[in-house]
């Protein structure tokens, strides 16, 4: 089975460009899934099966998203091979800029928008930086200039990776990301498998439900700023 | 390169700043090289951003090979570009194989969802058969390498439409400043003066370089995007999509592009801009149904038409400055 991960900011346009992509490899006739990982509530799910196509959801409530997905996803390629998919798709949003699903030996995907300003690439970190391919969506609402401001600062960022740019309204684009997307690693399982880089920790009082601010309940890996 | 500390790189290739700015890295000491600096970062440090030493080591070096690729091709000529058919939407095949030179401006008609945008991605993608309408691209009349579709500096098509907006938070002075510093110009300063001049000359009403470029007006904002994207970017193919209405002077704005050299299609369905061009692309369902080269009279038309034009403006400029139509016969 073909399996990649799919990331990047809310909104960025991760489930536009997916379909689009997908709509270009309808006529191929695979059997493709998607795994959706959102935090509280999602409507992606719906909008798949719209396009007719298979879609599962995992919301990750009061966990850390990431820590949620790198927990399951093991368990949703063996999913997708016992149901015979040829191509699964995990698309999660990287809520925080630290964040990464991007494992080592699976084609690792990261969405962005132009509207997200110059200084972004910059700050997004593995998520970005560690993907083999950005996708850049929204370029027909912004100057030609800006957007090529944004992919050489994309380009600084991740000077490896290949930058597409994919138009989520109207498909310009999305057949490069369908042939990457037809192309992904092949996997058999991903036990054993290992992550890009290592997720955001936390072990503190606040992980596990307090909500009282003050230094005495301040336990666990607790890192303070320094003010003066 | 590998030899050379920060303080030598920095001397060579301004640029090797952004690596550090990119990977929110600060640099105390610059007589070491870039690979002792990086296996110097402490652990903690990394583990915080999501880096490693190995990883990091090999971005630097793809950052270095990338930016000098930038800088060192600065022009993208493009003599020729040919269009071979491949098949509508109904799989019939399509008429022709066109071939566009250097300077011509081409225009492309057709409804909405008839095509264009079709054609125009598999312009910009430099299709090879491998993608749904099955069209090929020669430049120069040979197959372009595959690198080209992933270059930063072979992107064939820039773009202009009626939906573009500015978005960024700056002035003029200072978008243009980081536009040419993103293209490696080597004297940005003059680079600026000519885009805004240039701008202002095709704007209905001037502007000045620091106006923030977000308060600009829409035929502002376009003008200044036919002049930038005229004078600094590295596309030889211009793609105009409908910007009739944009309140700009359409003539020199073409005049302007093709005097760059670029190659310039429009869609439109603005007579005076349809027939300034050599040909028209009719494109329907899906596919490229005739190409219709203006003919003389056609030509005759359109020296009509600027005419009308002509008197359009100048109401619009007396109406404009708060003057009355009472007196024009």
């Amino acid at each position: 089975m073909r399996f990649l991960t799919v990331s990047g900011p809310p909104s960025s346009g991760k489930t536009s460009v997916i379909l689009k992509a997908l709509e270009v490899l309808k006529p191929k006739a695979l059997k493709v899934g998607v795994m959706k990982f959102d935090c509280l509530a999602t409507n992606d799910d719906r909008l798949y099966a719209a396009h007719g196509i298979d879609s599962k959801v995992g919301l990750s409530g009061s966990l850390c998203p990431d820590h949620y997905f790198v927990s399951n996803i093991d368990d949703c390629v063996d999913w997708g091979i016992r149901h015979g998919y040829d191509v699964l798709i995990s698309e999660s949003a990287g809520l925080c800029n630290r964040c990464s699903p991007h494992i080592k030996n699976c084609t690792a995907v990261c969405v962005i928008d132009n509207l997200m300003g110059i200084d972004t690439p910059k700050k997004i970190g593995p998520m970005l930086k560690m993907a083999d391919v950005i996708v850049i969506t929204k370029g027909d609402i912004v100057s030609q200039a800006e957007r090529e401001i944004f992919a050489l600062k994309v380009r600084q960022a991740n000077p490896l990776a290949t930058i597409l740019h994919v138009n989520g309204m109207t498909g310009q684009g999305a057949g490069q990301l369908a042939a990457i997307i037809e192309h992904a690693t092949a996997v058999e399982s991903l036990r054993g498998a290992m992550l890009r880089v290592s997720m955001p920790s936390a072990l503190c009082s606040y992980c596990l439900g307090e909500t009282q601010i003050g230094k005495e309940k301040q336990k666990g890996n607790v890192r303070k700023m320094i003010l003066d | 390169m590998k030899k050379l500390t920060i303080a030598e790189l920095r001397a060579t290739y301004p640029y090797v700043d952004d690596f550090f700015d990119v990977n929110g890295l600060v640099v105390e000491n610059d007589s070491q090289t870039v690979a002792e600096y990086i296996y110097n970062l402490p652990y903690l440090f990394l583990e915080n951003m999501g880096l490693e030493h190995e990883s990091l080591i090999k971005h630097f070096r793809a950052f270095m090979s990338s930016m000098q690729g930038l800088d060192k091709s600065q022009v993208f000529a493009v003599d020729s570009l040919t269009i071979i058919g491949g098949t509508d939407k109904s799989g019939q095949r399509e008429q022709t194989e066109v071939t566009i030179e250097r300077g011509e401006i081409i225009c492309i008609v057709g409804p909405t969802g008839s095509g264009k945008s079709r054609l125009l991605a598999d312009i910009e993608w430099m299709a090879q058969n491998d993608t749904p309408t099955g069209r090929r691209i020669l430049i120069n009349n040979v197959v372009p390498p595959e690198s080209w579709r992933f270059s930063l500096n072979h992107q064939l098509v820039a773009q202009l439409s009626q939906n573009m907006n500015f978005v960024m938070d700056v002035s003029v002075k200072d978008f243009v400043r980081l536009h040419a510093y993103s293209r490696m110009v080597r004297k940005p300063e003059k680079k600026i003066d000519d885009v805004i001049s240039c701008a202002n000359e095709l704007a209905g009403e001037t502007f000045d370089p620091s106006t923030p470029l977000t308060s600009l007006s829409g035929g502002q904002s376009r003008a200044l995007m036919v002049a930038d994207t005229a004078l600094l970017s590295a596309s030889p193919i211009v793609l105009i999509d409908e910007i009739e209405n944009a309140g700009i002077n359409r003539i020199k704005a073409m005049r302007l592009l093709v005097d760059q050299n670029k190659i310039v299609l429009i869609a439109t369905h603005d007579p005076l801009l349809a027939l300034s061009g050599n040909k028209r692309i009719v494109v329907k369902n899906g596919g490229i149904n005739q190409v219709i080269k203006t003919s003389k009279v056609e030509k005759m038309h359109l020296e009509k038409i600027i005419g009308l034009d002509k008197v359009l403006t100048e109401y619009r400029e007396r109406i404009r400055n708060g003057e009355t139509l009472q007196h024009i016969l």
